[in-house]
């Protein structure tokens, strides 16, 4: 070494030199950031020097811990899936209040929104025995439930009450063997009786083999049983096979498809109108009809009695231009009689009533002083008597 | 003086003298040189163009054939320059000069520096290098990008300092101590 430097002395000293007066330099001079050359050039200087350092204390400190030092490796393999395991169960276990909170929720806007007094309920216990189809509800007599009362949720009827207790109740559910309640088609008004089978698909009865019904066909309460409210979604026609003298139809219980958690008992049920469209179809607009679009009788001829109704029909006053073939008769008579100028209701029996014989001919309007609006409803709104209450 | 004025190029380290100067000489020449610096061209200013200290580190290292000779006072004039010019940082003529002085040493080994031709030749390198090497430094260590290196006057004004060198030099001649 020492001779070394003896050898390279000179450029050494010149080396050294040089080096203080650039490092004299760097103290005094200042780069376009107002920092010092000096630390410019340390930073500079180190800065790699670090980052190798660094690296190369980190690649030894994982390779060590990645490929050397895997004494622990397994243990901690088996205390991660034991907190996976965990975690799963409590994703499960979030997930189920998630839902059931969801339900909560439908539940409190239905229960807002009916008009019928309710109860809310929860299930705490099924019955005893093999296909069991009775469950215990947390309220009884004590909240005002009595038996026979109905059971529902916001996707359908569940139940009925077959037992009060002071605190609890006993609910027969919808697929209950000996369950029965009467329904109707949505789509035709088709009556039938509700009954279970102990599956989870539910039967329906007494259904005349002319009736018209389908698959997909949405069914509610009819109210005749005098436990479920008209009005009531009950299920969804899943088979329909013809018989004689009644259709066999299949049900799928609308009520009971996304679990029994809370329920809503009704205390006072009230009747309600059966929706024109299903449960869960959304409203659909439909623009005023084009002008001249009633007339379409205008300019043509009426050569069948039927099409002399229709055109009636399509003079008639608001609201009378669709419904069931009584309604559009009734609006033809009393256009008829308010052409007349009588007033329905007035006058003693026996009084000379309007001329029915004068039907308006077929095209023409009757004079009305305030022409309707084009009516702007759903598209099968005018099957029946108008849209839903 | 063993060596001959007819050649340049000397055949070895051993055939080229070193001249030696009293003690006041080394302290006294470069001071007067750096004194004229500074004030002879507030009296002349046609004088400006003169690098004494420059020429006066050139000699000593020519002469003295020692590298950490040259090196070391190019460094204190050059250092003595600096401080003497408020507006340039310390280090810049002194790390020119430190060059100046190894470089010119390293020559002054190989060649026979009492020629008067080459010292001429020496003279007006080394001030093109100095010139060269300052505007390098300004420009990547203090960041002046605005300073133009102007090649036409350097070349004279290298040629007018290597004449005045060369006068210089003959008269610094006088105080080297005789064998």
């Amino acid at each position: 070494m020492e001779s070394l430097l003896n050898r390279y002395r000179n450029i050494t000293v010149l080396l050294l030199v040089i080096f203080a007066q650039l490092v004299l330099l760097a103290v005094q001079v200042k780069n376009d950031q107002d920092v010092r050359l000096i630390r410019v050039w340390a930073v500079t200087a180190v800065t790699p020097v670090a980052r190798i350092v660094e690296g190369l204390r980190g690649g030894s400190s994982g390779f060590l811990h990645n490929y050397i030092l895997l004494h622990d490796t397994n243990a901690e393999n088996r205390r991660l899936q034991t907190e996976l395991d965990r975690l799963k169960l409590d994703n499960i276990f979030l997930k189920s209040e998630l839902s059931r909170a969801d339900r909560a929720k439908a539940l409190e806007v239905f229960q807002r929104h009916t008009a019928s007094k309710t109860v809310a309920a929860t299930i705490f216990a099924v019955g005893a025995g093999s296909g069991s189809k009775v469950v215990f509800v947390d309220r009884g007599t004590v909240s005002g439930v009595q038996r026979g009362m109905a059971v529902v949720t916001p996707d359908g009827i569940v139940g009925k009450v077959i037992a009060a207790y002071p605190m609890s109740s006993a609910v027969q559910l919808i697929t209950d063997a000996d369950f029965a309640a009467g329904v109707v088609s949505q789509k035709t008004q088709a009556a039938g009786t509700l009954k279970g089978q102990g599956t989870p698909l539910c039967k329906v009865d007494y259904v005349p083999f002319e009736e018209k019904i389908e698959p997909g066909d949405m069914l509610y309460t009819s109210g005749s049983d005098r436990i479920f409210p008209r009005g009531f979604p009950v299920g969804v026609v899943k088979a329909v096979q013809p018989a004689q003298p009644f259709k066999e139809i299949l049900v799928e219980p609308s009520g009971l498809q996304r679990g029994l958690e809370d329920v809503l008992i009704l205390v006072q049920g009230v009747h309600q109108a059966i929706p024109d469209t299903l449960p869960v179809s959304q409203p659909v607009y439909i623009a005023p009809a084009p002008p001249g679009a009633n007339g379409t009788a205008e300019g043509q001829p009426a050569n069948t009695g039927s099409a002399a109704a229709s055109a009636a029909a399509s003079a008639a006053p608001p609201g009378a231009s669709s419904g069931t073939e009584a309604d559009k008769l009734r609006s033809i008579y009393k256009a008829t009689g308010e052409a007349q100028k009588h007033t329905f209701g007035e006058g003693l029996p026996g009084t000379k009533p309007p001329d029915f014989t004068k039907l308006p001919p077929a095209g023409t309007a009757p004079a009305s002083p305030n022409p309707a609006p084009p009516p702007v409803k759903s598209p099968d709104a005018g099957r029946r008597g108008g849209p839903p209450q | 003086m063993s060596y001959t004025h007819d050649r340049i190029l000397l055949s070895s380290q051993r055939e080229g003298q070193v001249s030696r100067f009293r003690a006041w000489v080394m302290l006294a020449v470069p001071l007067a040189a750096i004194l004229f610096q500074i004030y002879v061209p507030m009296f002349f200013q046609f004088l400006r163009f003169l690098e004494m200290p420059l020429l006066v580190v050139i000699y000593f290292a020519l002469m003295r054939r020692s590298q950490i000779s040259g090196l070391t006072v190019g460094a204190l004039v050059g250092l003595a320059q600096d401080s003497l010019s408020p507006k340039i940082p310390l280090g810049m003529y002194g790390i020119v000069n430190t060059l100046v002085g190894y470089f010119a040493a390293s020559v002054g080994l190989r060649l026979d520096v009492d020629h008067g031709l080459l010292r001429l030749v020496l003279c007006f390198f080394f001030y093109l290098f100095h010139r060269f090497f300052y505007w390098v430094m300004a420009r990547a260590l203090l960041g002046q990008q605005q300073l133009v290196f102007a090649w036409p006057e350097t070349l004279a004004l290298g040629l007018l300092n290597a004449v005045v060198g060369v006068a210089l030099f003959h008269f610094l001649d006088r105080l080297r101590e005789t064998a």
